[in-house]
């Protein structure tokens, strides 16, 4: 699908590796941790301490349970509210073969938004309240999102970077403990693989084409690199969830570490992409990582609280869309309780 | 031997049909349904690349040089020069416009795919024949959402009889070229209007026409100025 003349990008493959061998990991283990069949009470301590699996019939903690809703809740909303930018340029997109790879990108993270509601299920909540949830503000998306996608290049660097940090995020969540959001994961990962290479290959295009393209390019790139970083969320320091999501290993790697990591994948995917990162003090540190600068923490707070520039547009459109539908669900209700009916 | 015209006929069709479905993603009732409609959607977007792909290796054997692909012919072509029915570019209604257009053309479009899979041009028997399996599934979604609307509520019954007898009489243009096919067309959508216990219209005498010879309904300008508003703002830029 892809032409061959995009050139490889350094890091893009080892990410892949490590959603395989989480896979491999998986698939060799039974349910539940590996001989890990003690005592009930601690059947969840053990399975934790063994690298196991939790399950959904399995005991657990009520605050890892809602622990884990929250965090799956706001990772479908996200995937669901990020159809929105991207969205915005279907109608537009510059090619056929460029609305066909746009059009099936957005349907996919409908699909990951599908995927992560029901492992959300798994834990005893429902679709519809999670939405409900979402739609009135209790539960969040994540912020990126409420960014808009100005020009046709936002497309490529929401995929490249965006999709991007994504992946970096996610990678480590195929090895969660808990075993319907790490099967999710796993599926998710390899499909964000897929968009992360799309964005990068659209800005590929743009960047070796027309001055007026370069410049769209860069642009796009000089307004999505820092809520990117942010992406990662606050600085380990000021990490409100992060330490006992570490100890039941749904968190793996801290903001920081993972944010690090992203830098210095994306640094290098830019010097081949010719296009530069909006950070002059990009510098190759001598443990081998690249020193930035942080992202305006301010800003991520001012749009997590809902004043960023899309927020109220995002949730409109949401909210208008569940509402227009009512109607439909209503008589797809209707229908069923008739042949139901019909049929006793 | 198939013409240009007839391919950019069909090819346009699918096209139009994908741009205005399209217009449906982010806004489906529920999320499954959101993936349907996009998936559908690309379906007639990769029926429409074929289409006009082999309409511009068609125009360019007869030229000399140079000529057009797929992306001149969706981008730079005027809105005269489009030959897709007005059915097609409808604007997007409420969800009951959005299945029973999809049920009326993808009917349509099941006899249609029938028929030249089956004739002399191997090209266009190749496409069809890919295509057929998809516009199968195509028909089986529309009839699955015509009964639950027209057979589920007093409001979703309304609804979907407002949008048959809206687009009823846009159906004929469909048959313009081939009106043998319109008899089979009956015989699929006929009897899933009864079961959905909708009124099938009387066939009235205006029976909007002219996409087929480039007249198109005030809407098609405001959907092409969407569409090329891109692709015509940077001239012979690569994306
Ligand atoms: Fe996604
Ligand atoms: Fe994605």
């Amino acid at each position: 699908m892809y032409g061959n003349d995009i050139p490889e990008q350094p890091g893009h493959a080892r990410l892949l590796d490590e959603v395989a061998a989480a896979e491999r990991d998986l698939t060799g283990r039974g349910l539940g941790g590996d001989g890990t069949e003690g005592g009930a009470d601690d059947y969840f301590g053990a399975v934790i301490a063994a690298d196991g699996k939790i399950e959904p019939r399995d005991e657990m903690p009520e605050a890892y349970r809602k622990s884990l809703i929250r965090q799956i809740a706001q990772h479908a909303h996200s995937e669901i509210i990020g159809m929105q930018p991207e969205g915005n340029w279907i109608s537009r997109a510059p090619s056929l073969k460029r609305k066909a790879i746009l059009l099936a990108k957005v349907q996919d993270e409908a699909g990951h938004g599908l995927y992560l509601y029901a492992a959300a299920e798994t834990l005893g909540v429902d679709r519809a309240d999670l939405y409900e949830m979402l739609l009135d503000g209790r539960q969040k998306y994540s912020s990126i999102f409420n960014y808009p996608t100005l020009t046709w290049a936002d497309v490529g660097a929401i995929g490249w970077l965006v999709d991007g940090a994504a992946i970096v995020n996610q990678v480590p969540l195929c090895r969660c403990s808990y075993g319907p959001y790490a099967r999710a994961m796993i599926r998710v990962c390899k499909e964000e693989s897929f968009h992360q290479r799309q964005g990068y290959e659209i800005l590929h295009v743009l960047a070796n084409g027309s001055p007026e393209q370069k410049a769209m390019a860069q642009d796009a790139i000089d307004r999505w690199w820092y809520p990117s970083l942010a992406m990662f969320g606050p600085p380990d320091t000021d990490s409100t969830h992060s330490a006992q999501s570490m100890a039941w290993k749904i968190k793996r790697f801290s903001n920081d570490e993972l944010r690090q990591k992203f830098v210095d994948m994306t640094v290098q995917q830019a010097e081949v992409l010719g296009l530069s990162l909006p950070d002059p003090d990009l510098r190759l540190g001598e443990d081998g990582h690249w020193a930035y600068t942080q992202p305006d923490y301010d800003e991520l707070f001012t749009v997590i609280k809902g004043d960023g520039p899309c927020n109220r547009q995002r949730i409109e459109h949401r909210r208008a869309a569940w509402e227009d539908g009512a109607w439909v669900r209503e008589a797809a209700t209707a229908y069923a309780k008739k042949r139901e009916g019909a049929t006793v | 031997m198939t013409t240009v015209d007839e391919l950019l006929a069909l090819g346009d069709d699918a096209l139009i049909a994908a741009q205005r479905l399209a217009e449906w993603t982010t806004r489906a009732p529920e999320l499954e349904e959101d993936v349907a409609l996009a998936n559908i959607a690309l379906d007639l977007l990769g029926q429409a690349r074929m289409l006009l792909s082999y309409a511009a290796d068609l125009e360019r054997a007869g030229l000399e040089g140079a000529g057009r692909d797929e992306d001149a012919l969706a981008y730079l072509r005027g809105e005269r020069e489009f030959r897709n029915a007005q059915l097609t570019e409808l604007p997007r209604g409420d969800f009951a416009d959005a299945l029973v257009r999809m049920l009326f053309f993808a009917a349509y479009q099941r006899e249609l795919y029938a028929e030249l899979a089956a004739g002399p041009d191997e090209r266009l028997a190749a496409i069809a024949g890919k295509a057929s399996k998809e516009v199968a599934y195509h028909v089986d979604h529309a009839i699955m959402w015509t009964l639950r609307l027209g057979d589920g509520t007093d409001e979703s019954h309304r609804r979907a009889q407002a949008a048959v007898d809206r687009l009823w009489p846009y159906t004929f243009e469909l048959f313009e070229d081939r009106p043998h096919l319109r008899e089979a067309w009956l015989a699929a959508v006929e009897p899933v209007l009864a079961e959905a216990t909708l009124d099938r219209p009387e066939d009235g005498r205006f029976r909007p026409t002219g996409g087929r010879k480039g007249v198109h309904t005030e809407h098609m300008g405001y959907l092409l100025a969407e569409m090329q508003s891109l692709h015509r703002a940077h001239p012979g830029a690569s994306w």
